[in-house]
């Protein structure tokens, strides 16, 4: 397929109608509009949902409710509309049920900013909601990551019957790049029929299907919480992405960095070779679960003196980077929160100032 | 070799659509391409730019402090930007609007009248492609031939304005061999 | 002499967790009659509240989802867009529904999503044990409110019906009670229209049973029975407040 111009929001909606999802329920808020825009006048070609609900409350259960059901549904909204989200998300989670967010992350905390951060890395990696649970989350460093991603995730919402979520940001969502479509993927999710409220006259089993949370008898719950802590150990088997960017070299310092901020890293340290100083980049693409073997043998090579976890967030990833480093060495932090992107040139100084 | 053109000017001047036409002709042509818009309050009405990011690898940092180019569309955007400009680049005024220069020696000026141009090839509403085919001729980023094409594809819904919009664009790449 | 009563099919054997006297159960049995003589229970998903019947997918036997407290008219939505064909209702107290869920049922009766609701209204809040509900009369008690309802601090009950029965959107909004067998009755018959209305993808539907809660207020349910009629039903008016034609 030839490539297309498209803005991050506008190719994400793309994308999920391309990964068979014919079903879209939004509430609006900057910076991704553009994919319900988008999307209203795309689904309707598709014989597809559109919805703009009252609220991103609201919209979190009508996710659900779809999700429930059994359909391929997704998503989109920014920081503050995640935040009332999560209280479906949590429900979701634990109901089981697939479902796709997207969330084109932008400064916090409260109403904050409207440009790109990376503030939302705790509440996407660790919960966000209440109890005991994780979604499964990629961080695309583009557009074209941003599609493959979001395809990719309803497949893995479906292998593991939970919410994933693109953590994107701003920049990417606003951002024009050239993309190349993936595949389309297969359209009916293919074990609905043992799980999922879709009537039971459209399936074989004349069982009836629970979507549901509630586990009132302790012994129960408790089980109900190990079979998702099951899951969660699968995905950190099965399902770690990451990419290491100038590795073999005998770099003295390992930035560890993800989304828009490892795309200037990376310009940092194609820069820094140009000097002779080598520098090398571990960058997480799934964040949840977390490449905790491969942040710890990159960090651990023996050339390496010293790691620095770049983000746009006053220093969220650096925790799980310290976390997995287990001490071997020392782990620094530099990060702006504010909107602005730090450029590869403040980069470049602060690498030359731990050398 | 990376190219970063700044394209900045009023809301409603056509700045993101010169760069989109732009990034979209240079991704025709082979190369990686970015185009990072200003988003936010100044979408309403105030000063809005725009970067592209024109590349034959793959584009890092798509956030430019200092870009090869800038195309000023209109005074506050000249005074803000001139003097971010890398040495040796060119910065476009659109002279319609802006009375004053860059006070800059080491850059290439590129001055343009692109409403009485525009408005002497049928109306002042393709003065955004007068500036863009200007530009392109002065920084010779793509094929001119492309760049038509890629303005038809953009206008094919409005196939009634295309003629008005090749014949601005046609001006404004004789404006730029001739001065 | 042929079998003259039998339990509906889609009511469970589960024995409920309902206190004595509760219209709960009456009010489970007439949503049951009406799928039953529909014939829409192997296409029927119902949605649970937070509240007394969090547990009411246990007394069913068709799909069921459970909601976050106020979210089930949002669910609801999310599974009738996508899946017109299959039967929604939401099921709801008067703390979920008319406090935490006011938002999310008037945009769902707003939008005319084709749904039924069926509202318990007993004013009180049950299942935390008798705080004050937005539908709690002027000077009645409730553990928060001890002295008696303040319409100074808390303004007027909110009449749930009339409320939706005022959007412009077409809808079927009636309000019933189950206190007197003939009310009972009608009940049944207003819920069966409620459901028929969503079969034929007519309207959002919307069915206000005044119930009673003898723990809660403390009475036998007898006396309940007689307290409601003496007191909410002058102010909870019965009868349809709109329908679609």
């Amino acid at each position: 397929m030839a490539k297309v111009l498209m803005k991050g929001n506008e190719a994400i909606g793309e994308a999920a109608i391309r990964a068979g999802c014919k079903n879209y329920f939004a509430y609006p808020i900057t910076p991704q509009s553009e994919v319900a825009e988008y999307l209203v006048k795309r689904l309707p070609e598709v014989d597809g949902v559109f919805l703009q609900g009252e609220s991103e409350v609201a919209v979190g259960y009508m996710i659900f409710g779809a999700a429930g059901a059994g359909e391929r549904v997704m998503t989109t909204s920014s920081s503050p509309g995640i935040s009332l989200m999560s209280e479906a998300i949590s429900y979701i989670a634990a109901a089981q049920c697939p479902a796709v967010f997207v969330n084109i992350v932008r400064c916090g905390p409260g109403l904050g900013g409207i440009l790109p951060a990376q503030g939302d890395y705790f509440q996407a990696t660790k919960g966000g909601g209440h109890g005991d649970y994780h979604l499964l989350v990629l961080a695309p460093d583009g557009v074209q990551e941003a599609v493959e991603m979001t395809m990719q995730a309803f497949t893995l919402a479906e292998k593991y019957r939970g919410p994933v979520m693109i953590l994107g940001d701003g920049l990417i969502g606003q951002m024009m790049e050239p993309v190349e479509f993936p595949e389309d993927l297969a359209t009916a999710p293919s074990n609905k029929d043992d799980w999922a409220t879709n009537g039971m006259s459209t399936r074989k089993s004349k069982k009836r299907n629970l979507v549901k949370s509630l586990y009132l008898d302790p012994t129960e719950l408790n089980a109900h919480n190990l079979n998702l802590k099951a899951k969660y150990d699968q995905m950190k088997r099965e399902e770690i992405q990451f990419e290491a960017y100038n590795a073999d070299a005998d770099y003295k310092v390992l930035i560890t960095s993800y989304g828009t901020m490892s795309r200037v890293c990376r310009t940092a340290i194609d820069l820094l070779k140009e000097e002779g100083i080598e520098v090398a980049m571990l960058r997480p693409k799934t964040l949840f679960p977390f490449p905790e073997k491969a942040v710890f043998e990159a960090a651990t090579k023996k050339s390496c003196k010293s790691v620095i976890s770049i983000e746009m967030s006053m220093g969220q990833m650096v925790e799980d980077v310290e976390r997995c480093v287990k001490g071997q060495r020392p782990v620094e932090f530099y990060g702006e929160c504010g909107g602005d992107i730090p450029s590869p040139e403040k980069i470049i100084d602060i690498i030359k100032a731990m050398i | 070799m990376q190219t970063e053109i700044k394209f900045a000017g009023f809301g409603g001047q056509g700045i993101l659509l010169s760069a989109k036409l732009l990034a979209y002709a240079a991704m025709k042509q082979g190369s990686f391409v970015a185009w990072v818009p200003s988003y936010g309050p100044e979408m309403r009405g105030g000063t809005a730019y725009c970067t592209v990011v024109i590349s034959d690898k793959l584009i890092g940092s798509p956030i430019i402090k200092n870009p090869t180019h800038l195309v000023a569309m209109n005074r506050p955007s000249l005074e803000k930007f001139s003097d971010t400009v890398k040495p040796g680049g060119i910065v476009f005024i659109n002279s319609s609007l802006i009375p004053v220069r860059s006070n800059r020696k080491d850059i290439i000026e590129l001055v343009v009248p692109i409403n009485e141009i525009a408005a002497a090839a049928g109306s002042v509403r393709a003065a955004n492609i007068v500036a863009l085919a200007a530009f392109n001729a002065k920084a010779k980023l793509v094929d001119p031939d492309l760049l038509k094409d890629c303005i038809k594809e953009e206008f094919s819904a409005k196939a009634k304005i295309i003629p008005l919009n090749m014949k601005a664009f046609d001006e404004g790449v004789n404006f730029a061999d001739n001065n | 002499m042929g079998k003259t009563f039998s339990k509906p099919a889609v009511l469970s054997h589960t024995m409920t967790h309902y206190c004595p006297g509760c219209t709960h159960g009456i009010v489970h049995r007439l949503v049951a009659e009406a799928i039953d003589e529909l014939g829409i229970m192997d296409r029927t998903v119902g949605i649970a509240p937070v509240g007394c019947a969090v547990l009411a997918y246990n007394y069913f036997n068709c799909d069921f989802q459970e909601a976050a407290h106020g979210r089930a008219p949002a669910m609801a939505t999310g599974i009738k867009r996508v899946r017109p064909d299959l039967i929604v209702f939401t099921y709801q107290g008067d703390g979920d529904l008319a406090s935490i869920g006011m938002g999310e049922i008037i945009h769902a009766a707003n939008r005319g999503e084709k749904f039924t609701t069926i509202f318990i209204n007993n004013a009180i809040y049950g299942m935390t044990g008798g705080q004050m509900a937005p539908t709690t009369l002027p000077g009645q008690r409730a553990t928060t409110a001890p002295t008696g309802r303040n319409t100074d601090q808390t303004g007027m009950p909110i009449k749930m019906a009339n409320l939706l029965g005022g959007l412009v959107t077409p809808a079927y909004v009636t309000r019933q009670a189950v206190l007197k067998p003939q009310q009972i009755n009608k009940t049944k018959k207003a819920i069966k229209q409620a459901f028929q209305y969503q079969v034929e993808n007519k309207c959002f539907s919307f069915v206000e049973v005044i119930s009673t809660c003898p723990t809660n207020w403390g009475l036998t349910p007898l006396a309940s029975l007689k307290w409601a009629e003496e007191n909410l039903l002058p102010y909870y008016e019965l009868g349809d407040v709109k329908t679609p034609e």
